[in-house]
């Protein structure tokens, strides 16, 4: 980290279509901020250093890790966290399939599906399993995470 | 609803608060004057603490440690030897010393980054060779020996017509939930209320009234939603508590202490190393004669569960097979390294990894099919286990292998998978199988004399009804699965079962959350008190009953001789593995998975799938993904993909069959589901790699590394 230092600045951050004005270090990540000072603590905390996607919000519809972003980086872009997604698709399908066991890895999961299928309605198989490479899960065999997303990518994309 | 059929799969009960994020786990809990604890961790693996210095604390900043323990300084467990805070000898490097409490997180590991100890240091024992060459000087946790004389065996390979030795081996798993652990202690005027991530609620309560030294009452612990267990949040959690508990009775305010990934890979319980020795002795016509194991394991610095875990390692020592003439002993091993503890399938794994290689490699040695050599020792109905107990129950193992079988199209895949190979020089194709079981509950007399398990069943006047049981719902669905068994007791709708978070106030101790027994014993237990509410039901008013743990009539188990019925019921598993490895690189790509599996009845088919899909692929990763390695007592990975548990890309959708089997001591039929389907995936996985190869393995995980120098070997040997 470049910087441990005591000073902060105030920066704006736009979540789930509000705006907040936060105090921030150089250093915080943006994982950090989103849960210890916005109290979104649906973005999860296992890894943080890249490897998991547990952690995982959408930027600008992209999927992000906020454990690898400073939140000085993330003030002009519009952010989402699974607290602003509600009622979506691939949330429903994810109950359906079964996708969810701990259910730790699963806000992540659901975030980077969501912009998946938003992205690319009509993915391959190939295209999702990619996707997928930036998240873990430790309790299913991602079988089911695999399915749930086919299936929304198949109801949107098949027109 | 009112589901006709138990298998039937209804909708998770925790799912909505699992899509939205709302659902709580300790981690995202926050609470007025809330507390972190920072742990400071040895630095050596061996050695006498002189003096510590402590930096000038600032204020609201505190050093708790063993001074501040008023009852035992150990976690209670089976041996008490694991100090809650180390204070005078340390024993493996990071075991925890004391705690810096403070409200600043980055203070707290300022701090801690400055303390200074001085330590006499010691010579430690590092790896399971040295402990094994030593262990008549060094700590022995446990040691077993059963089965033939070895006199016996002595003539038997005397006169045999060939005695196969093989030494296997086996490396950590790392549980690799995806929720770090995690414990809060909250100081209140009259108890001390401890919550977390955990599957074992009295363990924890129990190790807090003796660290505490208090009454019953005095202490509450409360399961918060569990990120993961697989065993790593068995035995663990309990020292957190204990740090938590007696930090906020201190400080009189919550502490909340955390893991981070990098503490949690290097510190917490992993699954054992093991070394097996397997001595077998053949006839002309390839017929076993008799058969000689060892086992051991390492234990880490304290004995922790590795007792037990022994056990279970030595009972599935034989597999599924009726070995004429078996002699097993095994060794539970100190060295000054991480406590290895409960890991999903507890010691077996590593004994059918070694079991199904070794007679892999017999049959190859034979020119024989590995199938069909193993076929014809498979326990059948009223065989006697390898310590005299009985199989009681119908064994549908040779169904289930012949199905297989068929489904794969085996003896046609196996002559493609030849030719292929024949003319490709680059990539090899192999098919690999795995039988085993899984003994379900816990072995022995456990459940009888140390469990002991009670359920409660609350009505309201309302005429719901809340399930009073301290298991945990650690993702494999205990909520659901046990609200259905309640529900179809009751004929009531599944949504009228209530499951709050288990909390030791409220519910009795119907034992931890482990050794497969949630489902069948915890379940049976609730089958019968729906029955009995059923029974006296009355309509408006609040009622309760209550049921207690009734041993089914067995052989009696006997711990010191080894002899006995072990587990009340197995569940049994088959498992067959594809693979294409590539000679260049020495990746192997796994291209079908099947498993096919009796686990008596399902009460819920999803769920259950969940476990299969979940399970076999831990257990197919630990046969040649997941490598962790120790150096002088230090864990060598430090991040998840340093370690590598699968992602997306390296799984194939699980072919899985059930078989209905119900048994009649479990809950509408059913057996232990949990563990099972881990076993069977290394085994598998080392049997397709080497058929692709024509080359054995003698160890786990089979990683590029070693097929690498493995085929360099051959090439050599080929040459001389
Ligand atoms: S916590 Fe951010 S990737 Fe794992
Ligand atoms: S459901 Fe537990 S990690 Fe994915």
């Amino acid at each position: 980290m470049i910087s441990n230092g005591k000073s902060k600045t105030v920066i704006e951050l736009h979540v789930n279509g509000d705006s907040h004005e936060v105090m921030v270090r150089s250093g915080d990540t943006l994982l950090d901020i989103l849960r210890e000072q916005l109290g979104l603590s649906g973005a999860k905390r296992s890894c943080e250093n890249g490897d998991c996607g547990a952690c995982t919000v959408l930027a600008d519809g992209k999927p992000i890790h906020s454990c690898l972003s400073l939140a000085i980086e993330s003030c002009d872009q519009s952010l989402m966290t699974i607290e602003g997604l509600m009622g979506s698709p691939i949330q429903q399908a994810f109950v359906d399939n079964w996708a969810i066991q701990c259910g730790f890895c699963t806000p992540g999961f659901i975030l980077n599906c969501h912009a998946l299928a938003t992205e690319h309605p009509n993915a391959s198989d190939e295209v999702i399993e990619e996707w997928m490479c930036s998240n873990l899960c430790r309790c299913t065999g991602y079988q089911e995470i695999k399915e749930a997303v086919q299936s929304v990518v198949r109801a949107s994309g098949n027109a | 609803m009112i589901a006709k059929d138990i298998s039937t799969s209804v909708k998770k009960k925790d799912h909505d608060g699992k899509i939205s994020g709302q659902l709580a786990y300790i981690s995202d809990v926050k609470v007025d004057s809330m507390l972190y604890g920072v742990l400071y961790r040895s630095p050596i693996a061996y050695g006498k603490v002189r003096s510590i210095r402590l930096p000038p604390l600032p204020e609201g900043y505190e050093k708790i440690g063993a001074e501040h323990i008023p009852g035992n300084n150990f976690v209670k467990l089976l041996h008490n030897d694991q100090p809650i805070f180390a204070n005078e000898w340390v024993n493996y490097i990071g075991e925890p010393m004391f705690m810096l409490v403070g409200p600043k997180l980055d203070i707290l590991y300022q701090l801690v980054d400055e303390v200074e100890v001085d330590f006499e240091e010691h010579p430690a024992i590092f790896t399971l060779e040295e402990a094994i060459k030593q262990k008549d000087q060094t700590g022995v946790f446990a040691y077993h020996e059963f089965g033939e004389s070895l006199d016996v065996i002595k003539s038997i390979e005397k006169k045999a017509h060939r005695v196969i030795e093989e030494v296997y081996e086996t490396g950590y798993q790392e549980h690799v939930y995806l929720e770090p652990q995690g414990m809060l202690g909250i100081y209140k005027a009259d108890e001390i209320l401890v919550k977390g991530s955990m599957q074992c609620l009295y363990y924890v309560k129990n190790a807090l009234i003796s660290a505490l030294a208090c009454e019953d009452d005095e202490v509450r612990v409360i399961q918060s939603p569990t990120g993961g267990g697989f065993g790593g949040k068995e035995d663990f959690p309990s020292m957190m508590a204990c740090h938590v508990a007696i930090a906020a009775k201190v400080v009189k305010k919550p502490v909340m202490l955390l893991f981070d990934r990098a503490e949690d890979m290097e510190v917490t319980t992993k699954r054992h190393p093991a070394k097996f020795t397997y001595r077998t002795a053949i006839d002309e016509q390839g017929n076993i004669l008799s058969m000689n194991v060892e086992v051991f394991l390492d234990g880490g610095a304290n004995a922790g569960l590795s007792p037990v875990v022994l056990q279970r390692a030595l009972l599935n020592s034989s597999g599924v097979y009726k070995i004429p003439h078996f002699h097993a002993k095994g060794y539970a091993l100190k060295t000054n390294t991480v406590p290895n503890g409960a890991f999903r399938g507890f010691g077996a794994p590593q004994s059918f990894a070694a079991i199904e290689s070794h007679l892999g490699h017999i049959s190859s040695m034979l020119k024989r099919d590995p199938i069909q050599y193993k076929r014809n020792y498979l326990v059948k109905q009223g065989d006697p286990t390898i310590t005299n107990g009985r199989f009681r129950d119908p064994i549908l193992l040779e169904d289930m292998i012949q199905d297989l079988l068929q489904t794969a199209d085996y003896t046609k895949k196996k002559e493609a998978f030849r030719a292929f190979n024949q003319q490709n020089k680059r990539f090899k194709k192999g098919i690999g199988a795995s039988l085993f079981l899984h003994g379900c509950g816990f072995t022995g007399s456990g459940e009888r004399d140390h469990i002991k398990a009670v359920v409660k069943l609350e009505k309201t006047e309302q005429d719901q009804v809340l399930i009073k049981v301290s298991n945990s719902d650690m993702g494999q669905g205990a909520l659901t699965t046990l609200s259905k068994i309640v529900a179809k007791g009751l004929d009531l709708p599944y949504e009228d079962i209530l499951f709050p978070d288990p909390d030791t106030k409220d519910v009795p101790d119907s034992g931890p959350t482990v050794a497969s027994r949630t489902t069948m014993i915890v379940g049976k237990l609730l089958e019968r008190a729906a029955s009995q509410l059923k029974a006296g039901w009355q309509s408006g008013v609040a009622q309760e009953v209550v049921e207690h743990y009734i041993h089914e009539d067995m052989i009696p188990w006997d711990e010191e001789t080894f002899s006995g019925d072990a587990y009340p019921a197995y569940s049994w598993g088959v498992n067959l593995i594809e693979v294409e490895v590539d000679i260049l690189t020495g990746s192997v790509r796994i291209e079908r998975v099947y498993g096919s599996f009796d686990i008596g009845r399902a009460i819920d088919e999803r769920i259950v799938k969940g476990q299969i899909d979940g399970g076999m692929a831990q257990g197919i990763a630990y046969g040649f993904m997941e490598k962790m390695t120790s150096q002088l007592g230090k864990i060598q990975q430090k991040t998840i993909s340093d370690y590598g548990p699968p992602t997306a890309m390296d799984l194939v959708p699980i072919e899985s069959k059930l078989y209905d089997n119900p048994y009649a001591g479990g809950p509408y039929g059913a057996k232990g589901a949990g563990e099972l389907p881990l076993t069977g995936g290394a085994p598998a996985v080392q049997a397709a790699i080497e058929d692709a190869l024509q080359i054995p393995f003698y160890q786990i995980p089979v990683t590029p590394e070693l097929i690498i120098e493995s085929l360099t070997k051959k090439d050599g040997d080929a040459r001389d």
